[in-house]
């Protein structure tokens, strides 16, 4: 033992002279290479749900020893009636609030599997809570106070389930007791709700009708209700697990890129969680949106033998064959496969639960697996009450709405539409720092740049590298290839900033090339109108990457680009690989560098090449 | 994929998204089964790296041995092991060994104490320097504004509240009933200046799954939670005033899962042998909302 020059060491006891504790034993009935399920139970406040799942663990036997008892004992102390509900209200100030405020997460065991339940809040409020519980269940049980009937969190918690994509839906209608268990009430309620959910497009696998209280076909059958078999143990049990997704097309959203050579590791590793389908190595694969391809070289491991094959579910890094300069929040695709859609207009169903309403024209973070993207609210379509889905025209959607809306992203980002595939085809919303909101994307705007999308991926397919990599002329060079891209009003001077940092760059040893838009309009460009701004542009962006390949810092520079030109660009030049700089006012997203253009020349400069040095695009090898 | 390749995968997922997302980020190392899993499954995220330091509370009441796989550990992996102790309160004698605080009082002068000023860096922290395998005084004082913590849900009732991402206030403290919802595997990693997370990745995992991992795995752990004749071992480690073994004869970890699929502990509360939990009605609770683990 190394001792710690703080250390105070106090005198070791000769014996831990405590009581040993009660043991008991209990015949072997749980082995445990069991299934797992997650489920949540939702539905109105004050509908019973703790009661059920208090009533459940007590029913399977699941409940540490002695809680039940000290609960009672509790109870009888303060003189309050002994409810199921208080076994999980295990925080003080629930109890004394009497709601349950947040997911308290406990666990069960059937003869077929064991189940966590998710014990949702009903109260409105709290509806952020219910989503965080019922986003991580395979399975839902809803309930429905019989007495009461269906209230507003009955329909909008139903509504919910459907968008989170939980389709394993039971619904439990509680308290027959205090109806006397009469078959016609549950019908009415089964009725009404059973066309509901109809009209959202689900389907319960099962109604029952259910006493929590008082233990009516929670795991025994109800005699009183004969009319009705079954139970709600029985149901959950009836539950599939669902698979991994391995058949489909591979999708992996790029989590980290590692290479931790401080420690002596060489190994570049690009890292993530598989969504859906598998990943060998050999296979030729592409990250979108930037286009980049490469091929698989192995599955790394910790210690052991690299990996044959990995599939969805797996948490894995691989190492590429040819070298690409690739980020964060890239999705991995197959070039043999179907490849997702590349936009940066999508149509979405979402649902609102900022504090402040959600409102056209303000920036958001669009957060889509490991992808962040900024995003405004081009146009809301519908917004819907949850509760009695009654549409309404509005400007805003306010919390706990849901509503069809278009998203505008300020870049493009590579997703699929969620009814294909639920993992790339969903999203959340970020507020002010906070998730405050969530959508499932159900279409998309056509892509400007597709063609020039695919001519780049092509053009990355069928590239032939030399032996020299990206890697090595970085290294000799002391600077990363990079497009500097100066642009702003047609009246302020751009030239004179972007010669002073090519003449800076190249004082201090780097290989820096200032090249002008119009400087291709008489070579490269002799052939095209001068109206044609889009393949100006397109070949602009283009000689850049050829000149950015052998190692160069390009400057540019273009008067008035506007975000759709910066998109083309970038569509060609990856957008970690430009840094733009805005002489005076303009454009609201993707500046690098502000400009002032009072400010001098010089001074100007030097803060683009501040930019690159703190970006380490130019470094000391 | 079996149940603890799913577990495995869902936590190397959330070590790489905190690692991603947050900076001056540690990860607290209790030097328990649990913590020691988390370790291990950052060394499987980071192919064998542990890209940020882990940090330890030594109440110096840890049982010796615990004090010494600690940093047996910490020089065979090359962890960025950093430490911190309640230098005063211990000079002072303020304690429960001492007699002069109850067992909640001193676990919050021993732990909860010198973990938000070890956190906070107002307190100095020691480091393990690997070329003189000794512990030194370390230099950085920069808060760690991001806490990787090897919590469960099932370990008792506060816990089931636990986001993978849970703010904390400056102030260390909890607001259960105000936090960001978590869905689709999209946590909370957008924070101002200044503000605080603990990152959760072991919340899904029971006891049982611990320590079917351990033996999966074959992750090295402390011999106290084995039975080495006396016929007890601990479940649960902690300092020795206030931890106490239970009957039992698992001599090792196959030994330690059977006699939990077993059922003989089955109705018995994990941490049963810790005898602060007592006192604190409601259960940690107190503690854990002044920013205890």
């Amino acid at each position: 033992m190394i001792p710690l020059p703080l250390r105070v060491v106090p005198e070791y006891p000769d014996k831990r002279n405590e009581p040993a504790l009660p043991t008991r034993t209990i015949p072997a009935d749980d082995i445990d290479a069991r299934e797992q399920m997650n489920i949540v139970i939702v539905g109105h406040v004050d509908h019973g749900k703790s009661t059920l799942i208090g009533r459940l663990l007590a029913d399977t036997g699941s409940l540490p020893q002695g809680k039940l008892e000290d609960v009672r004992a509790r109870c009888k102390r303060e003189d309050r009636v002994f409810e199921y509900a208080f076994l999980l209200d295990a925080l003080k100030d629930e109890q004394r609030q009497n709601i349950t405020i947040d997911t308290a997460r406990c666990f069960f065991k059937t003869r077929k599997r064991n189940y966590i339940i998710i014990d949702a809040p009903g109260h409105k409020e709290f509806l952020k809570n219910m989503i965080s519980g019922a986003a991580r269940a395979e399975a839902a049980v809803l309930v429905i106070d019989a007495k009461e009937g269906i209230q507003e969190n009955s329909r909008r918690h139903g509504y919910m389930l459907a968008m989170l994509g939980i389709r394993q839906i039971v619904v439990c209608v509680n308290k027959m007791d205090l109806v006397d268990f009469d078959k016609a009430v549950y019908d009415r309620i089964i009725a009404e709700y059973g066309a509901f959910l109809a009209s959202i497009g689900v389907t319960p696998k099962r109604f029952i009708p259910i006493s929590a209280l008082e233990g009516d076909n929670i795991a025994m059958a109800s005699a009183r209700m004969a009319w009705q078999p079954g139970t709600v143990l029985e149901a959950l049990d009836t539950f599939g697990k669902e698979k991994q997704p391995i058949e489909k097309p591979l999708r992996m959203h790029v989590q980290d890129i590692y290479r931790f050579s401080a420690s002596g590791d060489d190994r570049r590793i690009i890292a993530g969680k598989i969504a859906t389908g598998s990943l060998n190595p050999g296979d030729k694969v592409v990250f979108l949106p930037s286009n980049k391809s490469s091929t698989i070289n192995t599955i790394e491991t910790l210690g052991g033998p690299a990996l044959a094959s990995a599939h969805a579910g797996m948490s894995v890094g691989f190492t590429l064959t040819e070298q690409i300069y690739i980020g964060r929040g890239e999705l991995l695709c197959r070039q043999d496969q179907t490849l997702p859609a590349v936009s940066d207009t999508l149509q979405a169903s979402i649902f609102w639960m900022g504090r402040e309403p959600l409102k056209q024209d303000k920036d958001y973070k669009l957060k889509i697996g490991t992808t962040r993207v900024s995003v405004r609210v081009s146009r809301i379509d519908k917004v819907l009450n949850a509760s009695t889905l009654e549409a309404e025209k509005k400007q805003q959607i306010d919390r706990y709405e849901v509503a069809e809306v278009q998203l505008r992203c300020a870049s493009p980002i590579a997703f699929d539409l969620s009814e294909e595939c639920e993992s790339t085809g969903r999203f959340v919303m970020v507020d002010n720092y906070d998730i405050a909101g969530g959508g499932i994307i159900t279409g998309h705007a056509a892509d400007p740049d597709a063609q020039t999308r695919s001519q780049v991926l092509s053009r990355e397919e069928k590239w032939y590298h030399g032996t020299i990599d990206r890697t090595i002329r970085a290294l000799r060079h002391g600077q990363q290839p990079k497009l500097v891209l100066i642009t702003g009003d047609s009246s302020h001077d751009k030239k004179t900033v972007a010669a002073q940092v090519e003449k800076d760059l190249f004082g201090s040893g780097r290989n820096a090339y200032y090249l002008t838009i119009g400087n291709l309009l008489r070579g490269v460009d002799a052939d095209i109108p001068k109206e044609n701004r889009h393949e100006h542009i397109r070949r602009f962006a283009e000689v850049a990457h050829l000149l950015m390949d052998t190692g160069l810092i390009v400057i540019g520079c273009a008067s008035d680009l506007s975000e759709e030109d910066l998109r083309l660009i970038q569509t060609i030049v990856h957008k970690d690989e430009c840094t733009i700089a805005l002489v005076g006012d303009g454009l609201r997203h993707g500046v690098d560098v502000r400009l002032d253009p009072d400010q001098p020349t010089e001074a100007n400069a030097s803060r683009i090449i501040a930019h690159l040095a703190q970006s380490k695009a130019v470094f000391h090898p | 994929m079996d149940r603890l390749d799913e577990l495995e995968a869902q936590s190397i997922f959330i070590l790489r998204e905190a690692y991603a997302n947050l900076k001056n980020l540690c990860m607290l190392w209790s030097i328990g089964k649990d913590s020691t899993v988390l370790l291990w499954l950052a060394r499987k995220a980071f192919f064998g790296h542990v890209p940020f330091p882990l940090v330890h509370i030594d109440t110096a009441y840890k049982i010796p041995e615990m004090i010494g796989y600690r940093d047996r550990l910490a020089i065979e992996w090359r962890l960025h092991m950093v430490v911190g102790q309640n230098v005063a309160a211990l000079a002072s004698r303020e304690t429960f060994p001492d007699g002069k605080l109850d067992r909640v009082g001193c676990c919050r002068r021993l732990k909860t104490e010198a973990l938000v000023n070890t956190l906070s860096g107002a307190w100095p922290r020691m480091k393990m320097d690997h070329a003189q395998q000794k512990y030194v005084l370390d230099e950085n004082s920069e808060p760690y504004t991001g806490v990787i913590v090897g919590v469960r849900a099932d370990e008792e009732g506060s816990r089931s509240k636990e986001r993978y991402f849970s703010k904390r206030e400056k102030t260390n403290e909890w607001n259960i009933g105000d936090q960001p919802p978590e869905l689709w595997n999209q946590f909370k990693t957008d924070f101002p200046p200044g503000e605080h997370v603990r990152v959760h990745p072991l919340l899904d995992w029971t006891e049982l799954d611990v320590w079917k991992y351990i033996e999966r795995e074959g992750i090295p752990t402390v011999s106290l939670y084995y039975d080495q004749g006396k016929g007890e071992r601990y479940r649960s480690l902690g300092c020795y005033p206030c931890t106490f073994p239970i009957k039992s004869t698992a001599k090792d970890v196959r030994s330690v899962i059977l006699e939990l699929e077993s059922g003989k502990l089955k109705n018995i509360a994990e941490r049963s042998g810790r005898a602060q939990d007592k006192e604190d009605g409601g259960g940690l609770e107190t503690l854990r909302r002044e920013g205890y683990m």
